[in-house]
C-alpha cells in the first residue's frame, strides 16, 4: 500500500466541488430573482442576494387571472396520460419482443430498429399529423414523437431478456395466456426497468414544448413549457396580464420576475421527484450502458 | 413456400395474444415512421397543401437549387457541424476528466450529493434554460455585465454580438449533459478489472500512470460508441435548444443559425414544406453518409469499437 498523497485529493474533492455548485448556481438565480422586488431589479439588475425581497411575482401569478393554472392543467394531464399510454405501449411490445417462445421477434425487432436509425425528419412529420388532424387537438401534445419511443423497448426487451423462458413454460403449462403473463408475471419482476422508462417519458413530456410549437396555435391548450416559451419572446403576453395588475394594488407590474416566477413553477415538479427521478434515471442509464 | 406458410398461420395461431401485444407500438411505428417516407418525395414537387402529395407538380432538382444558390446553405450546414463537433469534443472530455477525478474520490457521501447537483441541470428543458442564460446575459439587468462593470469593463450586448455565442452554446451544452456523461463513463471506469490497477501498483506505477495507461484506454470502447452515436446526429442540430436559446433573433444567425432551425422557419414561417424537405432530405443524406464513413473509419482502426 502506499500513502495517498493528503494534497492532491483536497484539490480533487475541491475541484469538484467547485464544478457541482456551477452546475446549480444559475438555477440559484432563477430562483432568488423571482423572489425580488420589481423595483430593485430596475435598479440592482438580477442578484443573487436581491437588496430587496417581494413575493409579488407569486401573489400575480396564483390568484391573478394568468393562464397559468390552465397550462399546469394541460401540462400535468398531458403528462399523466401519456406517460400511462406510452408505459403500456412499450412494456407490452417489449414483452412480445423478449419471449423466447415467439417466433418472429427478431424481425419485429428489426422493424423497430430501422426507424431509429434511419429519421425522415420534420418535415414528414409535421405533414403526416396535418393529415391525421392533430393540429389544434390535446392529442397533438400526446401522441406525436412521444408516445413510443424504440429506445425505450429495447431498454425493457433487454432486462426482460433475462428472466429465465422455463419461466413462461411453467405458466403456460398452467393454461396461462401471454396477456396474463405479461401483465402478472413479467411486469412486477421488471419493476426497475418500468420506473425508469416511466421517468423517461415522464420528463419527455413534462420537457416537450416542441409538438406545442409545431401543432397548436390556441391558447388554451399551451402546455407550461410553451407558456413560458411564449413569455419571454412576446411581450404581449406579460401585457395580458396586466388586467389583473390590481391585485397587488400597483400600477407596474413585476415583468421580471414574474417571468422567472413561472420558471420556477414549471419546474416545481422536478424538483419534489428529484431522488426518485435521478435515483431511476442512473439505474436506467446502467441498463441501457452495460447491455452486451 | 407452403410449408412456411402454413407455420406463419400455425405461428400466429398459437401466440396469437403475444402478437396482439405489440400492435400498437407496430402501429405507430408504422404510421410515423414508414409511412412518413413517401412525403419525402416533395421536395421535387412544388408541393401545396389543397393539391397534396399526390396531385402536385413536379419540378425537379429546383428546390435543391434554391436552397444550394443561397449563401444561407453553407452557412448553416458549417454550424451545424462546428456546434456539434464542439458539442461532441468538449463533452467528452470534460465528462471523461471529470469521472476520471470522481474515481480517485474517496469519500462516499460527498460523490453522491456532488453527482446529484451535476445531473440535475439534465432535467431541466432548453426553455428553462434560456431563462438561465437570459438572467445571466441580459444586457439590462444581466448579472455578467454587472460584473463587467465592477471590474470597469465595458458591458456587452450579449444578444447583438454573434462571435460569441458559439461557446455560449457548447458552454451550455456541456453544462447540461455533464451529469448524463459523468454516469456513464463512472460506469465504465467501476466496470474495470481491479486486478489491472493491482498490477500497475506492484510494478511501482503512480497513479497519473494508472490512470494513462489503464483507466484511459480501458473507457475508449465506451468513448468510441458514445461518439459514434453522436455522429449519427451530427447534421441535426438540437432544435429543441437552439429555437428555445436564441429565437428568431436575426443578429445572431451568423454564428448559431442551424439546418434544423432553418427548415422550421422554411416550413413554419415561410410556409414552404417543398423546400423545407429539400433541406430536410439533404440533412438526412449527409447524416447517413457521415455515420456510415465515421463507422467505416473505426472499423479500420480497432473493429471492436464499430458500431455496426
Amino acid at each position: 500500500m502506499t500513502s495517498r498523497p493528503k494534497f492532491f485529493d483536497a484539490v480533487n474533492a475541491a475541484l469538484i466541488g467547485i464544478i457541482s455548485i456551477l452546475c446549480i448556481l444559475p438555477m440559484l438565480l432563477v430562483l432568488m430573482v423571482s423572489f425580488t422586488d420589481e423595483a430593485s431589479i430596475k435598479q440592482f439588475g438580477y442578484q443573487l442576494f436581491p437588496s430587496e425581497l417581494s413575493l409579488d411575482a407569486y401573489k400575480l401569478l396564483l390568484f391573478g387571472s394568468t393562464p397559468l393554472y390552465r397550462s399546469y392543467m394541460i401540462s400535468i394531464i398531458v403528462t399523466v396520460v401519456g406517460t400511462i399510454l406510452a408505459v403500456t405501449i412499450t412494456s407490452m411490445a417489449g414483452y412480445t419482443l423478449a419471449a423466447k417462445h415467439i417466433r418472429y421477434r427478431n424481425g419485429l425487432g428489426l422493424f423497430f430498429f430501422i426507424t431509429m436509425v434511419f429519421n425522415t425528419g420534420l418535415v414528414p412529420w409535421y405533414l403526416i399529423n396535418l393529415n391525421l388532424g392533430m393540429n389544434n387537438t390535446i392529442w397533438a401534445l400526446i401522441i406525436p414523437s412521444l408516445v413510443f419511443n424504440p429506445f425505450n423497448l429495447f431498454l425493457v426487451r433487454n432486462y426482460m431478456s433475462q428472466i429465465p423462458p422455463s419461466l413462461t413454460e411453467a405458466a403456460k403449462i398452467d393454461g396461462a395466456s401471454d396477456f396474463y403473463i405479461a401483465f402478472r408475471i413479467y411486469f412486477p419482476l421488471c419493476m426497475p426497468v418500468l420506473a425508469t422508462i416511466t421517468l423517461f417519458y415522464g420528463i419527455a413530456y413534462w420537457n416537450n414544448w416542441f409538438n406545442a410549437i409545431m401543432l397548436v396555435d390556441n391558447e388554451k391548450l399551451y402546455p407550461l413549457q410553451y407558456l413560458l416559451f411564449k413569455l419571454n419572446s412576446e411581450i404581449s403576453m406579460i401585457q395580458q396580464m396586466q388586467s389583473s395588475g390590481a391585485i397587488l394594488g400597483t400600477q407596474t407590474l413585476p415583468q421580471e420576475s414574474v417571468k422567472m416566477a413561472t420558471a420556477i413553477l414549471t419546474i416545481g415538479p422536478v424538483v419534489l421527484f428529484y431522488p426518485f427521478l435521478q435515483r431511476y434515471f442512473i439505474k436506467g442509464l446502467l441498463i441501457g450502458s452495460l447491455k452486451e | 413456400m407452403k410449408k412456411s406458410r402454413f407455420g406463419f398461420l400455425r405461428e400466429i395461431r398459437s401466440n396469437g395474444s403475444a402478437y396482439l401485444l405489440v400492435v400498437p407500438a407496430a402501429i405507430y411505428t408504422l404510421v410515423f415512421g414508414y409511412f412518413t417516407l413517401p412525403y419525402m418525395l416533395i421536395a421535387f414537387q412544388k408541393f401545396n397543401f389543397k393539391t397534396g402529395l399526390f396531385n402536385s407538380a413536379w419540378v425537379g432538382f429546383d428546390n435543391f437549387k434554391f436552397f444550394f444558390s443561397s449563401p444561407r446553405a453553407w452557412e448553416v450546414t458549417f454550424n451545424t457541424l462546428k456546434l456539434n463537433f464542439l458539442f461532441i469534443i468538449v463533452g467528452t472530455l470534460a465528462a471523461m476528466a471529470l469521472a476520471i477525478l470522481f474515481n480517485e474520490l474517496r469519500s462516499r457521501w460527498f460523490s453522491r450529493i456532488t453527482q446529484s447537483t451535476i445531473l440535475f441541470p439534465h432535467f431541466l428543458s432548453w426553455v428553462i434554460v434560456s431563462y438561465i442564460i437570459y438572467s445571466l446575459l441580459s444586457t439590462d439587468y444581466g448579472i455578467l455585465n454587472r460584473v463587467l462593470a465592477f471590474f470597469h469593463i465595458d458591458p456587452v450586448n450579449w444578444y447583438a454580438s454573434p462571435q460569441y455565442w458559439t461557446w455560449i452554446l457548447t458552454t451550455a451544452a456541456v453544462w447540461k449533459d455533464l451529469g448524463m456523461n459523468l454516469v456513464i463513463y463512472l460506469a465504465a471506469i467501476t466496470g474495470i478489472d481491479d486486478s489491472y490497477y493491482e498490477a500497475g501498483r506492484i510494478d511501482g506505477a503512480t497513479r497519473w500512470q494508472l490512470i494513462r495507461h489503464i483507466t484511459i484506454p480501458l473507457m475508449l470502447p465506451t468513448i468510441s460508441i458514445l461518439t459514434l452515436l453522436a455522429l449519427g446526429k451530427i447534421m441535426y442540430g438540437s432544435f429543441d435548444m437552439i429555437y428555445a436559446i436564441v429565437k428568431d433573433n436575426g443578429l445572431l444567425y451568423p454564428t448559431v443559425d442551424v439546418i434544423d432551425t432553418y427548415v422550421f422557419r422554411s416550413l413554419r414561417t415561410i410556409g414552404n414544406p417543398a423546400q423545407a424537405m429539400a433541406v430536410g432530405l439533404y440533412q438526412s443524406v449527409v447524416g447517413f453518409i457521415l455515420v456510415w464513413g465515421s463507422n467505416k473509419i473505426v472499423k479500420k482502426v480497432n473493429p471492436d469499437h464499430a458500431l455496426f
